[in-house]
């Protein structure tokens, strides 16, 4: 069992949760998704490889970039917790006529799904926006409890402690649970009346992160009653694989 | 909504997921804000698509839905389909295909028959945000 547990009690994480995640990415829905279009190559070989008929979940899907990944094979119902970033993925699900895909506003927590239907789900830069160990792995534990006995897998992925190389600098040993600041810069007209003095304004908000150090992510999801089957690191995130364990009360 | 995606939403209650009252989700009770619409949106048709999810459906609680969506044309019991290219399951593989992919729900509400909740869809998008006294 991991030894390390979060000092942060659940009422103080869900009004962290609430402050610094929610009502942050409600505020900043657009300008984030302009920023989110690329996917990334491991969660895009997962989708891929996924074979026809396979239904599964998307949760936390942000603006729905993963809804354009080409497998018209499957079946993708993507939910997120902020309404503004799924009035955003409806409209892209339009847009690129990924018509074999859903979406809807859930919390990642108390989700509307049963057990044991989905053949796959991803979560990808999602469980490390819980404020507590207790409630990460819960979050793992609503996802592997939605997924098949008999095959189903999910992908997660959450932001690395680990990134020595990035321009944050964040590396081993230091603080886990942090606040980082997310940049939104407008032309505002200083005078409607004298049109030509602009002034760079900007805007910063703060979302929380929980930084996963090496192999938190595998103890949460054994926490959680799964069973890791693979795992990497890629661009400053650590991902695993992973799977129900079957006869697993926990599950 | 996709009535696809109807066929795999529950109460988002965590007491509820213990109960078999939970899921499926009904639309037999509408209320006057936001009542009923239905929408048909054109999807590509696939067979193979069909007959990949015929399996997965939870076939009562699809005849559950569609009957409160007001289509009583589906069998009592799941079809049996061997191979989706077979022209006499065109027709059956078709209709599932405008039911479960083309059939749009864009707004009205789903309740759960266990704890009462009312789930609402907005904008085709349904919302099983809890409020607070029911959030674990």
């Amino acid at each position: 069992m991991p030894s390390q547990f979060s000092p942060i009690q659940n009422a103080e994480a869900l009004a962290l949760e609430q402050q610094h995640v929610h009502e942050i990415y409600n505020q900043i829905a657009s300008h984030f998704s302009q920023t989110r279009y690329k996917p990334w190559p491991i969660v895009e070989r997962f989708l891929t490889s996924l074979s026809p008929g396979s239904i599964g979940l998307d949760i936390g899907c942000g603006n729905g970039k993963y809804l354009a990944v080409a497998n018209p094979g499957i079946y993708i119902i993507a939910t997120d917790r902020s309404d503004q970033l799924v009035n955003i993925a409806a409209k892209e699900k339009c847009v690129r006529r990924m018509k074999t895909a859903d979406v809807g506003v859930a919390d990642g927590i108390n989700m509307p799904i049963g057990r044991g239907r989905f053949d796959f789900a991803i979560s990808i830069a999602v469980v490390h926006h819980f404020a507590s160990r207790e409630r990460r792995v819960e979050a793992v534990r609503t996802i592997l409890r939605g997924l098949r006995l008999d095959g189903g897998r999910a992908l997660i992925y959450a932001w690395a402690l680990e990134q020595g190389a990035s321009r944050r600098g964040w590396d081993e040993g230091h603080e886990q649970d942090v606040m980082v600041p997310w940049v939104t810069k407008k032309n505002k007209k200083k005078n409607e009346q004298f049109d030509e003095v602009d002034e760079l304004r900007e805007t910063v908000v703060e979302r929380y992160y929980h930084l996963y150090r090496r192999g938190e992510l595998e103890e949460d999801i054994e926490s959680a009653g799964g069973l890791v089957l693979k795992t990497g690191y890629e661009r400053d995130n650590w991902w695993a694989i992973a799977c129900p364990r079957t006869g697993d009360s926990v599950i | 909504m996709k009535l696809l995606t109807a066929n795999f939403v529950q109460c988002s209650v965590k007491a509820c997921s213990a109960t078999p009252k939970c899921f499926p989700l009904h639309f037999d009770q509408q209320t006057a804000d936001v009542p009923l619409e239905l929408a048909h949106e054109d999807v590509d048709f696939s067979p193979e698509f069909v007959y990949n999810m015929l399996p997965r459906i939870d076939w009562p609680a699809l005849t559950t839905t569609a009957r409160e969506l007001g289509n009583n044309m589906l069998p009592e019991t799941k079809p049996e389909i061997e191979n989706p290219n077979a022209p006499e399951h065109e027709q059956l593989l078709r209709d599932l295909h405008t039911l479960l992919l083309e059939t749009q729900i864009i707004q009205g509400s789903m309740r759960c028959e266990n704890c009462g909740h009312i789930y609402f869809i907005r904008d085709s998008i349904p919302n099983f945000l809890l409020p607070g006294h029911l959030v674990q």
